[in-house]
């Protein structure tokens, strides 16, 4: 059979009809794309593809299984390195990950192993019946601060060997990032759910409302018998931009912004919490956050424009990621940098009603200058350019920096400059039995790498524990 | 779940619930906030801690009805449970040093002022408390603040209890009578704290301020709660949630605080509005 040079389409809702509702944008493979897909598999003895995951899947071996038409092998294949297949399948960037490896890449198309991944995923949680066997207990206990991907993955690792594991969650729902930032459109929630629910039934205790820092702090953990602790309490406070107008109203920092939606689905009518919908949205930056929060404005019924001060090519977001925000009619107005949000203000009434809320912002064209110290051309303002934008919303969307409850309250945690936990290459802190990993340690990275660092870090635990 | 132990009306628009959360209870000191929600369609509400009983296990919140959730909160009753409770959240109240504090409470504000006075009092400081309420069928806590205050003043903005004007009349006239505090803390809404702040700045005497913007996680995650402190003639960002809820009142941008604060005032009266109709059909 004559090999196919392009990985078979992944099937998504229409641009249009997605614009319009929360559902998710792809759809997944059928059960007889899978097999074709899979076919292009060449099988390669060097396994390159498994160098490139961070959870080091065995990806030829479960490939093999749905080219058999073995769906549920494939997913205890997957299972055994990865405690989130659903997720991994749809959030990560397989595309400078294992598929970036895959030998038919060379010369063609590589193979679609994220979808293949997914759709393992997803056919285990339709058909699959029986509940994981709870592991016998070894007698060892640890708490997991966080329940986003790092701390998930590392509550998994340890509660397959049989260690007493609870996880503590500051909020009310149990997936950090999964939760109140990944959109529904993009991984939905009952995909989330599914997973945690599964860690529940390998017999991992969930301790939502609980902030460690404040509710608890980490010795107290110990005291509370823990032998080990894993911090996994995720990247932090949002960034601000440090101009004019960045606090009034109809400004948020898309951390706020997509909470509301995602966590607090204030994008359901039945819920509570109110978000500014309708009418303009700005979105400045150019992450996955960044079309995040665009995409979503989109569906609350807006007119989003991202603005980025760079070029198309320079976009830290996912190529598709970025791709499916274009196709949906997201405006990017490139090479260009906010200078300044405008607000309305009446000079005649103080009491007018639209008095502090944003009416625009004022922005440069910039140009591509010399490369700063990562290699990224510096965008250069380029004189007497500028221009308003109108605007009813203006979404903040350029990173985060740690937060510091943890710090404050463990004495002997060593951070470095940027406020990250420092750890060494097992995933241990200057604090004996205390372990970090995910964007705590890093500043804001990807889902699988905070994955992998909780994989690493439960490895290390086992160790020390064990001893 | 978070039961409630407890239910007590102060007033025609204000309540008070003692809940069940043992680890909010061991931990949480004056000053400090929790995040509760009512129901799982329900937002996320901080309201500052009005006491706690570590014994108990229990919390106490004082809350006046303003918007949708406390509504909803209000119609709950003793027995009935919270779907959420967290905290306790922000950083307790500075009393380390001060000997003379005067307390300036400003209606559902007292609440939060009263563990605050309690507290001082407890440490043996000497307690000036000011409370002050719309009018006298508004007053909270009077007995409260009595018991824990070397001396007390209530004032009435219509004048139907105790003196009659803003709490800024007797803090003035204090002042001006020599009265050396080493600190004065004030709670209640932006307008009278600003007015507060302002009252004291020609005595040069601290002024501490407690701040409760919108806020959604309470750990720092969202930035809703921002306000601008101005250090030096320059505008410094804070998070009340993990920076406050206290703050320099010489520094607090009170004006831009209160545009913030009314960000979604057409969001809360229909919200409000809603809730009453659904309870009123509810009634029939």
């Amino acid at each position: 059979m004559a090999l196919d040079p392009k990985k078979h389409e992944m099937p998504v809702q229409d641009a249009v009809v997605r614009g319009k509702n929360f559902d998710e944008v792809a759809l997944g493979y059928t059960k007889e794309v899978a097999i074709a897909e899979a076919q292009r598999c060449l099988n390669c003895k060097n396994r390159p593809c498994v160098s490139g995951c961070p959870v080091n899947i065995s990806i030829p071996e479960f490939i093999a299984e749905i080219k058999k038409g073995e769906f549920e092998e494939a997913y205890r294949i997957i299972n055994k390195t990865s405690s989130l297949p659903a997720v991994c399948g749809r959030v990560c960037p397989q595309e400078t990950q294992c598929e970036s490896k895959c030998t038919l890449g060379i010369k063609y198309e590589s193979v679609g192993i994220g979808r293949l991944e997914r759709f393992v995923a997803d056919w285990h949680n339709e058909h699959a019946t029986e509940k994981p066997a709870k592991p016998a207990p070894n007698g060892h206990k640890v708490a997991i601060v966080g329940s986003g991907p790092s701390g998930l993955t590392c509550a998994g690792d340890l509660a397959k060997k049989g260690y007493a594991v609870t996880v503590y969650e500051a909020l009310h729902t149990a997936g950090g990032v999964l939760v109140y930032g990944i959109p529904e459109f993009r991984l939905p929630k009952k995909i989330v759910a599914k997973e945690v629910q599964t860690l529940k039934d390998l017999g991992v205790d969930f301790q939502e409302n609980v902030v460690i820092g404040k509710t608890l702090t980490i010795d107290e953990l110990f005291e509370m018998g823990n032998e080990a602790v894993f911090v996994g309490s995720g990247a932090g406070l949002p960034r601000f931009q440090g101009i004019p107008g960045e606090s009034l109203k109809g400004v948020y920092s898309a951390n706020e912004f997509l909470t509301r939606s995602n966590l607090m689905k204030a994008y359901r009518d039945v819920n509570d919490t109110p978000i500014m919908k309708g009418g303009k949205v700005i979105v400045s930056g150019g992450g996955n956050v960044a079309m995040d929060a665009a995409r979503t404005a989109l569906r609350l019924g807006a007119e989003v424009h991202i603005v980025y001060r760079r070029s198309m090519a320079e976009l830290p977001a996912r190529k598709e990621e970025v791709e499916h925000a274009e196709e949906e009619g997201i405006h990017f107005d490139i090479l260009t940098d906010i200078k300044e949000i405008l607000g309305f203000h009446n000079p005649d009434d103080p009491r007018d009603e639209r008095n502090g809320f944003v009416t625009g912002v004022r922005c440069v064209k910039t140009q591509l200058g010399e490369p700063d110290e990562k290699g990224r051309r510096r965008p250069v303002d380029i004189p007497g350019s500028d221009f308003v934008l109108e605007a009813d919303t203006v979404v903040i969307a350029i990173g985060t920096s740690p937060n510091p409850l943890i710090k404050d309250t463990t004495p002997g945690l060593e951070i470095n400059s940027h406020g990250g936990i420092i750890v060494n290459e097992d995933g241990l802190t200057s604090r004996k039995g205390i372990y970090a990993g995910g964007d705590a340690v890093t500043g804001a990275a990807t889902v699988i790498s905070a994955m992998g660092a909780g994989k690493t870090a439960a490895a290390a635990i086992d160790e020390y524990l064990s001893k | 779940m978070y039961k409630i132990v407890r239910k007590k009306v102060l007033n025609p628009t204000v309540t008070q619930m003692e809940i069940l959360a043992p680890l909010v209870a061991k931990k949480a000191k004056p000053g400090q906030f929790i995040i509760l929600r009512t129901d799982e369609d329900g937002e996320r509400i901080p309201l500052t801690v009005a006491g706690t009983d570590p014994e108990e296990g229990t919390v106490k919140i004082i809350f006046q009805v303003v918007g949708g959730t406390t509504e909803k909160l209000n119609h709950m009753n003793q027995g009935d449970s919270l779907q959420d409770f967290v905290g306790p959240l922000g950083r307790p109240t500075e009393t380390e040093g001060i000997k003379k504090v005067c307390i300036v409470g400003g209606g559902v504000g007292c609440a939060i002022a009263m563990p605050v006075a309690q507290e001082f009092h407890r440490l043996g400081a000497d307690v000036t408390s000011i409370i002050g309420f719309r009018s006298k069928d508004l007053l909270i806590l009077e007995d409260e603040f009595r018991a824990c205050s070397n001396k007390l003043v209530v004032m009435s903005d219509d004048g139907s209890y105790g003196r009659h004007g803003n709490v800024t009349v007797p803090l003035k006239e204090m002042l001006e009578a020599g009265e050396k505090f080493d600190l004065i803390i004030t709670i209640g809404p932006l307008i009278m704290m600003k007015f507060v702040t302002l009252t004291a700045k020609p005595f040069g005497v601290p002024v501490t301020v407690s701040m409760n913007p919108i806020m959604i996680d309470g750990t720092g995650m969202c930035g809703g709660c921002r306000l601008t402190l101005i250090k030096d003639g320059k505008p410094v960002t804070k998070f009340a949630c993990v920076d406050g809820p206290d703050f320099n009142g010489y520094e607090v941008d009170f004006d831009e605080a209160m545009s913030r604060s009314r960000m979604y005032f057409g969001f809360e009266r229909k919200s409000h509005e809603s809730i009453c109709n659904l309870y009123k059909q509810e009634a029939r």
